[in-house]
């Protein structure tokens, strides 16, 4: 009669509070260089020790440059919350991949890469992204420094539990539609806080035509509906992403693993909260015109006319698209563009990269575009080289960057000037997001490819 | 330590629009902060200011008619980023309470966590208090925590908030979870052992 979500929460509860929350045992607390120091400088103020350092993971991604990590960080603050999380990680006893470690990367893309996220966890991050750890079969949320700091105190934090929702998409997927376009597709239908109060399972035919890093991608948007987070039962190709990762278990250890992973998944008779289907066939490549990732729709549809917004909305709406120098009623396809970016804790593995390159090949970047493409970490960047990908796109007038979360938030120097438009394969579009002003078009890596090839907003499926 | 919550009586600041996101509330680059200070000059930063700093005229924080330590936000305030620096921002600047229709999860928990009290309405009371605010910006609302009533103090209209009870003992005498944690280490271990 239980969920996955279920199993793995009710098996974590430590003790709860009497009519208050569950204390939940954390399994892997993953901590970046922004929503940490606050919370190490309280354990310090409180003169205590993080609880079980083993399972805390450290790494520097929001600020880091996308160039020249090998030199110190121009800007003076950025630098200070590089070093801070250094200094806090080396006096606490924990394991840090700092910048230019091979092991570096977009924390949310290093996680499932090392084989640190394990299908039955509860893993948590002071990140909204870290529900993208789900796709392994994970109890995966985003929390704030507070929390952060009561998970290394106490390796637990008192969490009320959420709903459950179930989100299934049967059918099969049509050809350049990605998991990406799934993703917001889904939040589109959904609305931006449309999840609120839930934990989401995604399940069903096309869910599981994804492949493992399509997954991730799906994974990491559930925050954008508001869900606490979203998780997919682990099947075989879970378990054969997993083998031989670096930090999986091994030999016996292994074994024992994978016999307890198979074991997680929904009862046949597990009863939702709310049930939702999605047809796949109705999914066509997505392109965002607004912001907030909810405001997306099929790149051959033309942008919701205000009478179709309900009333209670409109002046949100109208200031939405004012922001973003867009009309009710226009299409979007032939929009001029000037930013390109593929990367982030969304797209910025190595699938991601095959793509992009696979529409790119035997192509020249538009002159007038600025792409930016950022590996989501070295052990993508390495791989992309193993593929020679990084010749197809020299050869198309491309250049690789250094990994890092880099332009999906701009905290680095990647910044998109006011006014222009960013096609982006991130996950937000908020006013301001890319840079003040900025312009955001949340899509697909193929899209992204079409845009930057075009130099304008094209549907990809005529180029392929 | 922390300011116990009671009954605050105070007058609001409205924002009535909706989906109001933890990128508005705190634009990125101020998350490069090492500790708690300061945010509150930088809340709302990109609506308030304009690129040279100068004070934008119609952004409500701007509006001296408009004051007090209640914040009024439209549907789902706070989506977005799990950035406690928003919470930190509003309690900053000094509100101590945020009242809406519907809240984003995180940003709910950081709110609470913080101090700031997350006021969840009905459409109808949230539509009709931007109402009042709007016939008089002095208007004043009361939020009794114990009793967990709002009451709109220009009409009268009054309406039962919902709160963990957790979280209202913490709110009501300044406590604060870590504490709690920590005094149930026995706990942690025997669930580790079991």
């Amino acid at each position: 009669m239980n969920t996955l979500f279920d199993k793995i929460w009710d098996s974590h509860v430590v003790t709860t509070v009497e009519d208050g929350p569950t204390q939940l045992y954390i399994d892997r607390l993953y901590c970046h260089e922004v929503t940490s120091p606050q919370a190490f400088a309280g354990l310090r103020a409180r003169g205590i020790d993080v609880f079980r350092p083993e399972k805390v993971y450290c790494m520097p991604d929001h600020n880091t440059p996308t160039h020249d990590q090998d030199k110190p960080i121009e800007d003076a603050i950025s630098k200070t919350q590089v070093d801070t999380l250094t200094k806090n990680a080396k006096d606490f006893g924990l394991t840090h991949f700092g910048m230019m470690n091979p092991k570096n990367g977009i924390i949310h893309v290093v996680g499932p890469e090392r084989g640190l996220t394990l299908p039955g966890m509860t893993i948590v991050c002071g990140d909204s992204h870290t529900s993208t750890h789900g796709a392994l079969g994970t109890v995966a949320f985003g929390i704030g420094t507070s929390e952060v700091e009561m998970v290394l105190s106490s390796q637990c934090i008192l969490q009320s539990k959420p709903k459950t929702m179930r989100i299934s998409v049967e059918g099969k997927l049509n050809e350049g539609v990605t998991a990406k376009d799934v993703a917001l597709y889904i939040i589109s239908k959904v609305t931006t806080g449309g999840a609120t109060g839930y934990f989401v399972e995604y399940a069903g035919e096309a869910i599981y035509s994804l492949s493992m890093e399509g997954r991730l991608t799906l994974c990491n948007l559930s925050i954008e509906m508001g869900a606490r987070g979203g998780i997919i039962a682990p099947d075989d190709a879970a378990i054969e992403y997993l083998r031989n990762r670096e930090y999986a278990p091994k030999g016996e250890e292994w074994d024992k693993a994978v016999a307890y992973w198979k074991t997680l998944k929904s009862d046949a008779d597990a009863v939702f909260d709310k049930d939702v289907l999605f047809h796949a066939e109705d999914i066509e490549p997505m392109i965002t015109y607004g912001t907030n990732p909810g405001m997306g729709m099929g790149i051959s549809e033309n942008i919701p006319v205000m009478e179709s917004i309900p009333e209670a909305g409109r002046i949100s709406y109208a200031k939405s698209l004012d922001y973003m120098g867009l009309e009710a009623g226009q299409s979007l396809l032939g929009k001029k563009i000037d930013y390109v970016f593929l990367g982030s804790c969304t797209n910025g593995r190595i699938e991601d990269f095959r793509v992009f390159a696979s529409l790119v090949k035997g192509k020249k970047k538009a002159a007038d575009v600025i792409a930016w493409l950022v590996p989501g970490s070295w052990e993508v960047d390495k791989q992309i080289r193993r593929e020679g990908l990084d010749k197809i796109f020299e050869e198309a007038g491309f250049a690789l960057r250094q990994p890092g979360c880099s332009a999906c938030l701009a905290m680095n120097d990647d910044k998109v000037p006011a006014g222009k438009y960013a096609v982006s394969t991130s996950n937000r579009n908020f006013e301001g997001r890319q840079g003040p002003g900025a312009r955001t078009l949340l899509a697909s890596p193929l899209v992204a490819a079409a845009a930057a090839v075009t130099g304008v907003i094209t549907d990809p499926r005529k180029l392929l | 330590m922390k300011e116990k919550f009671n009954i605050t009586t105070s007058t609001c600041v409205p924002l009535p629009l909706e989906n109001v996101d933890t990128d508005q509330i705190i634009p990125a680059r101020f998350l490069k902060a090492t500790t708690k200070e300061g945010f509150g000059d930088n809340l709302f930063r990109d609506w308030r200011y304009d690129k040279q700093d100068n004070k934008i005229d119609s952004f409500v924080l701007n509006n001296p008619i408009y004051s007090g330590e209640i914040l009024v936000g439209g549907k789902n305030f706070g989506s977005g980023s799990s950035r406690e620096h928003a919470a930190w921002a509003i309690a900053g600047y000094g509100f101590r309470i945020v009242v809406s229709s519907f809240f984003a999860d995180i940003f709910r928990n950081n709110a609470l966590n913080n101090f700031v009290l997350p006021v969840v309405v009905s459409d109808a009371f949230l539509a009709g208090l931007f109402e009042s605010i709007q016939n008089d910006p002095k208007m004043e609302v009361e939020v009794n925590l114990p009793a967990q009533t709002i009451t709109n103090k220009a009409t009268g209209a009054s309406e039962y908030f919902d709160i963990n009870s957790y979280k209202k003992l913490c709110l009501e005498n300044g406590l604060d979870d870590i504490d709690f944690l920590l005094s149930n280490k026995d706990k942690i271990e025997a669930w580790e052992n079991k």
